[in-house]
């Protein structure tokens, strides 16, 4: 009789221990939820606060006026034609560059030093932050080689900054087609360029793009390394267009244009003392965030789309 | 036999366009080998631009007053030239972040690593993801238009308990208490602050964290879990006391990436920080960081070759040696658990 109810009463120990720690299994999935809910609000009060708040400045004028010291007759046309064309540099830069140096690192490289220094100063670059690469910047390329505060510098600036995540991402790309491909591109007799160009590259482009589109977003919202280089915050003209109606049609001028870019004209607006302006910089912010969350969306789109797509 | 076996294999078509196919080959890997090298380029040329600036800096600047005085005003006459406070308000914001971050990171990590299932998780990571492609200009204003009125608004009842009742009531009884209780806090909390960027700059590095915990702990393989559930263990007790413990080094290697993460940052406080070189450790007063200093600055038309010219390299510098120390730690510790197993 004793021992039954011993028995019972071990039972019942271990039974709310048991219970004890489900609880708290349960307990912690609840908190998980609340902190990715908490990130969800504030990435939506985020959107919710820029579009109301620059709701009443979201209108065709806004995109077609130049900066003016009243608020409501200013515009970001200057700001988003720089973006553009600092964009155009970064990207032409970049890409080839980034692409050719990820190749490298993932199909000749190997082992040797040369490639194991490279790899060290790729995450290491990664690692620095932007405002050094506008000093560098305003160091090297505006002073040292004369380029001045012009679209040319900050295209540079800009694919230096993004250089790291096209490489990365690029080697990831590479190292994800498997070796039956590039053996079966042997087999048949091809040298290895031939292999990268006309089988390996056509088969990875679509991670290789994610990675491009998520450099280029994160070049699109950077601001401080173009302060340092002094670009001005009030522009009220366009650069020269790169297409001329005479001959040879085509002018590099814009290159040596001073500009200013899209986050560069919602600093200086955020920074007003007069509270008009906070409207102004809550409508460009809700630009800006449009065009980068439209290009991170469209990334996680494609490498969803291309990891489902392909079963190797 | 008119000709020699070599001769004939050197008119042979097929070879000379092997010759031409190696030569193209060798030309390709070398260019590809350049662009590889433009990193290292890149690398040297930011160390040689900031060590020869601030060179010509400490020539007329002694390290000592540099590294050790309290007061920064290179704008001011007479000048200081201490990094201090700049360094002061970089450790404050950065810790704030991390307070923020760290939790919420780590949480997030093992709740979708261990807990969420297969759906949760592949929408969770791309909201996690469109977080940190946010721009900091916008995370800026958020802090400054969004963060800092809700926390003025909590803090109007707190602050004159704080700084004024209380230390009332303690003056007699325990006066440095009281004295500590004033000086701290403010009646009300100003428009700049330390605290609104800093919870901010924890929210953008929070996907970061997370990420990286999250891959440390799916390299756990799944034995060490089975071992771990079979034993009556519940999801819980195998998330953090199993998997957590052995995916720890990548976990810490996640931290310390978001503190050189937060040491960088530069338009949240630049925007929301107040840049007034302050040296203090108090979120609740404003403040300068190394990063806003130079943003500030750059804002000026700065006479190139100028000393004040030459103090955003000496702050660049130094912004550089911090963030290279923690991200050297965290490629270390990266490296070591990806080998562990």
């Amino acid at each position: 009789m004793a021992q039954g109810d011993m028995a019972q009463e071990n039972f019942k120990t271990v039974q709310d221990g048991v219970s004890k720690r489900q609880f708290l299994s349960a307990a912690f999935s609840i908190l998980g939820l609340l902190v990715i809910l908490v990130s969800t609000i504030v990435l939506l009060a985020l959107v919710v606060q820029l579009f109301v708040q620059g709701y009443p400045r979201l209108n065709w004028q806004f995109f077609t006026s130049f900066p003016s010291s009243n608020y409501q007759e200013a515009g970001i046309l200057a700001a988003w034609v720089g973006s553009f064309l600092v964009m155009l540099v970064t990207v032409t830069i970049a890409v080839p560059l980034g692409v050719a140096a990820g190749i490298y690192l993932e199909e000749y490289g190997g082992k040797n030093w040369l490639a194991a220094i490279i790899e060290i100063n790729v995450t290491n670059l990664a690692g620095v932050p932007s405002i050094v690469y506008g000093l560098l910047a305003l160091g090297f390329f505006n002073d040292t080689l004369g380029l001045g505060d012009s679209i040319s510098t900050a295209g540079l600036t800009l694919a230096l900054l993004i250089l790291p995540i096209v490489i990365v991402t690029t080697r990831e790309a590479l190292r994800a087609i498997p070796n039956s491909l590039r053996e079966a591109a042997y087999a048949v007799g091809s040298s290895k360029w031939q292999v990268i160009w006309d089988h390996i590259l056509p088969c990875s482009y679509g991670s290789i793009l994610t990675g491009i589109i998520i450099g280029l977003s994160r070049a699109i919202g950077e601001t401080a390394p173009l302060i340092t280089i002094g670009a001005l915050t009030f522009i009220a003209f366009l650069p020269p267009a790169p297409i001329q109606p005479d001959f040879p049609f085509i002018s590099f001028e814009w290159l040596k244009a001073p500009f200013t870019v899209m986050p560069i004209q919602m600093f200086n607006w955020v920074s007003r003392p007069e509270p008009e302006f906070q409207v102004n910089a809550a409508a460009a912010g809700a630009v800006l965030i449009v065009m980068t969350l439209t290009m991170n969306g469209l990334a996680i789109y494609l490498r969803y789309r291309f990891r489902k797509g392909v079963k190797w | 036999m008119p000709q020699s076996s070599a001769q004939a294999l050197k008119a042979n078509p097929f070879h000379r366009k092997k010759a031409s196919r190696e030569l193209k080959e060798g030309l390709i890997q070398f260019v590809l080998l350049l662009a590889g090298l433009s990193c290292v380029a890149t690398t040297l040329a930011i160390m040689y631009i900031l060590i020869i600036e601030s060179v010509h800096f400490f020539q007329q600047v002694s390290l000592v007053e540099f590294l050790t005085s309290k007061d920064w005003s290179p704008l001011f006459d007479p000048p200081g030239y201490g990094i201090l406070p700049l360094v002061s308000g970089t450790l404050t914001t950065t810790l704030v972040a991390l307070v923020v971050a760290v939790p919420m990171g780590t949480i997030a990590a093992v709740y979708v690593s261990e807990f969420a299932s297969p759906k949760v998780r592949e929408t969770v990571k791309p909201i996690l993801e469109l977080l940190a492609g946010i721009p900091t200009v916008v995370y800026g204003y958020f802090a400054l238009l969004f963060v800092t009125p809700i926390l003025q608004w909590l803090y109007a009842p707190i602050g004159p308990i704080l700084s004024e009742k209380l230390p009332a009531t303690l003056s007699e009884s325990a006066p440095w208490l009281a004295e500590w209780l004033q000086r701290t806090f403010p009646i009300e909390l100003s428009g700049f602050n330390m605290l609104g960027p800093g919870i901010v700059m924890g929210l953008m590095i929070t996907p970061l964290i997370s990420s990286i915990s999250e891959d440390a702990m799916r390299a756990v393989p799944v034995s060490l879990r089975e071992g771990s559930y079979s034993m009556g263990a519940t999801r819980f007790q195998t998330a953090w006391k199993v998997v957590f413990p052995a995916a720890i080094s990548g976990i810490i290697a996640a931290y310390i990436l978001g503190i050189s993460r937060a040491v960088g940052e530069t338009m949240i406080v630049a925007i929301a920080a107040g840049l007034q070189p302050n040296f203090t450790f108090n979120p609740l007063e404003s403040a300068a960081t190394i990063t806003a200093y130079i943003v500030q600055v750059s804002l000026g038309d700065l006479p190139h070759g100028s000393l004040e010219y030459q103090t955003i390299f000496a702050a660049g510098l130094t912004l550089v040696l911090v963030t290279l120390v923690f991200n050297i730690l965290g490629y270390l510790l990266t490296q070591r658990f990806r080998e562990k197993y």
